[in-house]
């Protein structure tokens, strides 16, 4: 943690210099037309306990979101709002407002006491509901937006003779708003580019806030979106450094990697537990956090280079973990750091459970599914689909006499001509993890044949799981998948056709930073391109003049 | 509300007196001679829902060879025997793809639920489920029930467009609590008094839905419309509670049913069937009590992720891998899940059969439209997609009739079922697969 601000420290002081006199200035783009993202369930969660206290409680079903090219926060400027999600999102609200008013909460979350306590009180309930109405809305409310929940929480206290219950039915009303629910951008004319629009500083300071935090802003942030400090360079890169020296920036990090490496489909995760008795939903809980605990220690904590996450022997155990990888673990309860041994084939994130047990069918491993994972999530390739009429004259049973491997069934299905083009790309990736089971347990030995883990890359050889994770590590394409998704995860949005040039410059600034992610963040957070939007829509710049 | 009493203030009239409270049997007097009706004049509703399986079947253990009246039942649809006569099949009829690629196990689905494919998944016009709730689920406390029994909400495929998809209730357990929990009034309660915390929570609503113009103001036109979908739903709770507010018209067969057990989910074909019958049975309870007039049911998602315990492979997996039996002529382990199906959707109609509605049953006032994604799924084959459509649709549907032609668009089977429910559209589908010919032959 030390050793994490007085580098971040050192980032602070030196950042503007540094990014002003380092190669090549930030290539112009246009940027984007202003979108509006839904709150991510993770979002609304920490909305509500940033606001109000994480013992409130958030009771309800949130609806899935689409995964867009490969990650939910491009689908969240793009997913609509069910009649049924709208009726839980409502529903929550009720819930959540009724228990900021209860005995419990109203001393402390409550700024103002109404004069009678069995009447409305008009002036308490909208100081109440500007304060609140601020943080849900991240942005002040005007007159007109205050007085609709003011009147309901009036309307409710006199109909139900108390002020705290009739407050709850405004505290939902502002819950169950679109300025809460989704994220608009709004712009206003730039000063500084005659014809152009600019973020207003509300939107810029959320933009900002749920990129580093997957959090509403926080007061500071308000405040410097108030002032109009955000708008200029130095009051941003103030901003943005306070934010990345915050250990809230973790929860940030681990938000981006839930989404790019699809964990959200733990949720779904089975095993057969005939087949798989080690698997449990306690084993899969703990092997997503070991990943993420894994991740933020290198890229946080230690600072560390992206693509060692492919290599790095060093990560953390429970005992729920330790039966599955033959671990000992000596704490009960909890997480310790191991390191894995030199020349063990577990190094780095691919040789995770998180990554073996996710990429593979409930009953058994699949190297095509792993090496479909590695080039789609992480190399950001695009497989095609399979053809609709495949032959499957050449079986592929496991418990096939002659075919006892995955690698002998994969390779006769690969004499179909028809599939050998995309099996070509996949498989030989995937084979290189066939040393851990379809629950992630190492084995050397598949229907009693040895199992060879060897195969090569885009023409790199590797010849076991950990020499595959080596030829990730030193994969140009994971790098570049890495800084575009962090970018595409940050604004909501694919890139632009305009934006080529600079996404070769952030992708050389990466390298130049030495790989280290929060100097991506840094980049990314403080860039023009990450802020710039576009208006073409006449009548929005009409209104807006 | 001038239709809603009648019967129960009658009878309360005639029964006061003698101060005896008595659950009320239907009493066939109050209907009109024909059954669809009660005497009042208010018809009995007709509903209108889907049901999903995966993975398709054997077209040569399916199909049944007799075409029209009678039809016989191979091996795979012997398990309808007992609601053969309440039940159409169609088989035969085409996903047409204009060029554009088959999408394994997502392109049937797309064209025989929207009537249309894209080149990715895409379900860029409403499902048939959506464009029958705009016009019959305006009138009940909710537009649409989504379940599926794999207790995966993303298994639904009920979609407005592509961005907007109904997700599905997972679990018998929230089901329950989503229809019959604390918001449930029982239609046939005694009593009724609006509570008046509906009024508020309505204001609340309307408050929201006061947002709309100055929300959507400074957005494109794509988000514009994205939001007012967010808008609609407002508006759609609003009208719930509208409902709410009002004394339910008395539902005859409107039995309330007891809490579920708080029960695991999963894809094992067990557990999948266990929860598919609870569901089923409180759905034909919510249909009865009017909670809703449209549901989508997936029993399996489509390429099926259902298992079997100890089987290294997913249902899906096994269409693909498993050797055909040279003996038997088929896989006899992925066509046992073909025969769960089967036996589920059986279990599904029955259990709208089994409550008495009028003077015939709750199926009789429904259309089910019943459909896999392929037709044989190791090919992923479109052509022949199997669908059986179930019910008399409050009379306005012929049972018990095998449709088979052959190369025919798959959308006639849905226009069809559009025109019985009567959607206004004189014509359904994109491309080839345009039509204006629904079947005539099922419809009474």
């Amino acid at each position: 943690m030390a050793s994490r601000s007085i580098k971040t420290t050192i980032l602070s002081l030196f950042g503007a210099a540094a990014l002003a006199a380092c190669g090549p200035s930030e290539p112009p783009t246009a940027g984007a037309p202003p979108q509006a993202e839904r709150l991510s369930e993770a979002q609304y969660r920490q909305s509500i306990s940033d606001i109000f206290g994480p013992d409130i409680k958030v009771a309800g079903r949130f609806e899935p979101g689409i995964r867009k090219n490969g990650l939910l926060a491009v689908g969240d400027s793009v997913i609509a709002v069910s009649p049924a999600g709208f009726e839980q999102y409502d529903s929550m609200a009720r819930g959540i407002a009724s228990q900021i008013v209860d005995d419990k909460h109203r001393q402390t979350l409550i700024p103002c006491a109404p004069a009678e306590p069995k009447k409305a009180d008009p002036a308490c309930a909208k100081q109440a509901l500007a304060k609140y109405g601020r943080l849900l809305f991240r942005r002040p409310l005007n007159e007109t937006e205050l007085a609709g929940p003011t009147a309901m929480a009036g309307t409710a206290a006199d109909t139900i003779g108390d002020f705290y219950a009739g407050l709850a039915y405004g505290l939902a009303q502002l819950l169950d708003s679109p300025s809460f629910l989704f994220r608009k951008d709004a712009v206003e004319p730039d000063p500084d580019n005659q014809g152009k629009f600019r973020l207003t500083a509300f939107s810029k300071a959320s933009r900002l806030s749920f990129f580093l935090w997957n959090a509403p802003p926080d007061d500071e942030l308000l405040r410097a979106a108030e002032s109009g400090e955000i708008q200029t360079r130095g009051g941003l890169a103030k901003q943005v450094d306070r934010m990345l020296a915050s250990p809230r920036l973790e929860a940030g990090v681990r938000a981006f990697f839930i989404d790019f490496f699809d964990f959200d489909k733990f949720d779904a995760l089975a095993k057969d537990p005939m087949i798989y008795p080690v698997f449990s939903t306690k084993v899969a809980r703990d092997a997503e956090e070991q990943t993420l605990r894994t991740i933020t220690d290198e890229l946080i904590t230690r600072n560390g280079d992206y693509r060692d996450i492919f290599t790095t022997r060093r990560t953390f155990m429970t005992r729920n973990l330790g039966i599955v990888y033959r671990v000992r673990v000596a704490s009960e309860h909890g997480w310790e750091p191991y390191e894995f041994p030199a020349g063990d084939q577990h190094a780095g994130i691919l040789t995770q459970l998180s990554f073996t047990e996710l990429h593979s069918h409930p009953g058994r491993s699949s190297a095509t599914l792993r090496g479909k994972a590695v080039r789609e999530i992480l190399l950001c390739e695009q497989v095609p689909m399979p053809p609709a009429n495949v032959n499957f004259t050449v079986v592929q049973e496991t418990n096939n006499p002659v075919y006892k491997t995955a690698r002998e069934r994969l390779t006769a299905h690969r004499t179909d001509p028809t599939c050998a083009g995309c099996h070509k790309l996949v498989d030989p990736i995937g084979l290189g993890l066939e040393n851990f089971d379809g629950a992630g347990a190492y084995r050397d030995l598949e229907n009693g044949a040895p199992i060879d883990a060897s195969g090569d890359i885009d023409g790199i050889h590797f010849s076991n799981a950990a020499e595959l994770g080596k030829a990730i590590h030193d994969d140009p394409a994971a790098v570049s998948c890495l800084v575009e998704s962090v970018f595409r995860y940050a604004a909501g949005r694919d890139f632009d056709k305009g934006e080529k040039e600079w996404r070769g410059w952030i992708a050389k600034q990466f390298a130049a930073d030495g790989y280290k992610l929060p100097a991506l963040l840094r980049r990314i957070a403080t860039s023009k391109a990450f802020y710039a939007v576009t208006v073409s829509d006449q009548r929005v710049k009409e209104a807006q003049r | 509300m001038k239709t809603s009493i009648k019967r129960r203030q009658l009878l309360r009239g005639m029964m006061g007196g003698a101060g005896v409270a008595v659950a009320l049997p239907f009493l066939e007097c109050f209907l009109n001679a024909n059954g669809t009706a009660l005497a009042s004049g208010r018809p009995l509703p007709v509903r209108f829902g889907t049901w999903n399986w995966g993975c398709g079947m054997n077209p040569q253990r399916w199909i049944p060879t007799k075409i029209g009246k009678d039809y016989d039942l191979p091996p795979e649809l012997k398990y309808i025997a007992a609601i053969k006569d309440q039940v159409n099949v169609f088989s035969g009829y085409k996903a047409i793809l204009d060029g554009k690629p088959n999408l394994p196990h997502i392109s049937g689905m797309m064209a025989l639920r929207s009537g249309q494919v894209a080149a990715k998944e895409s379900y860029d016009a409403p499902t048939l489920d959506v464009l029958v709730g705009d016009v019959i689920g305006t009138d009940t406390r909710f537009r649409s029930l989504e379940m599926a029994a794999t207790g995966n909400p993303n298994h639904s495929y009920s979609y407005r467009n592509a961005t907007s998809k109904n997700p599905a209730e997972v679990s018998p357990i929230s089901l329950y609590t989503r229809i019959f929990g604390t918001d449930f009034h029982d239609p046939n309660a005694a009593d009724f008094k609006p509570d008046p915390k509906l009024m508020l929570r309505k204001s609340v609503l309307s408050g929201v839905s006061e947002q709309r113009a100055a929300f959507l103001d400074q957005l494109g036109a794509t988000d514009k419309a994205r939001l007012d979908e967010y808008f609609t739903s407002v508006r759609q709770l609003e009208q719930q509670l509208d409902l709410q507010l009002q004394k339910p018209p008395p539902a005859e067969a409107c039995k309330v049913p007891k809490q579920p057990a708080d029960a695991p989910v999963g894809t094992e074909v067990g557990q999948v069937l266990q929860n598919h019958k609870l569901m089923a049975e409180l759905l034909a309870m919510a249909l009865a009590c009017n909670q809703t007039k449209v549901f989508n049911m997936v029993y399996s998602d489509s390429a099926s992720t259902l298992r079997m315990p100890g089987e290294q492979m997913i249902h899906h997996l096994m269409t693909h891998e498993e050797p055909i039996d040279a003996a038997l002529g088929y896989q006899p382990k992925a066509t046992y899940f073909v025969e769960r199906s089967m036996e589920a959707w059986a279990t599904f109609v029955s259990t709208l059969a089994a409550v008495r509605e009028g003077d015939g049953t709750l199926l009789d006032n429904c259309l089910v439209f019943g459909h896999s994604d392929t037709e044989f799924a190791r090919i992923h084959s479109i052509s022949g997609i199997p669908v059986m459509m179930a019910g008399k649709a409050g009379g306005r549907m012929k049972t018990g009739i095998h449709m088979n032609e052959t190369g025919e668009p798959i959308t006639r089977v849905g226009f069809t079922a559009l025109q019985i429910m009567g959607v206004p559209l004189d014509k359904w589908g994109m491309g080839s697969m345009q039509t204006s010919k629904a079947i005539t032959e099922v419809m009474a």
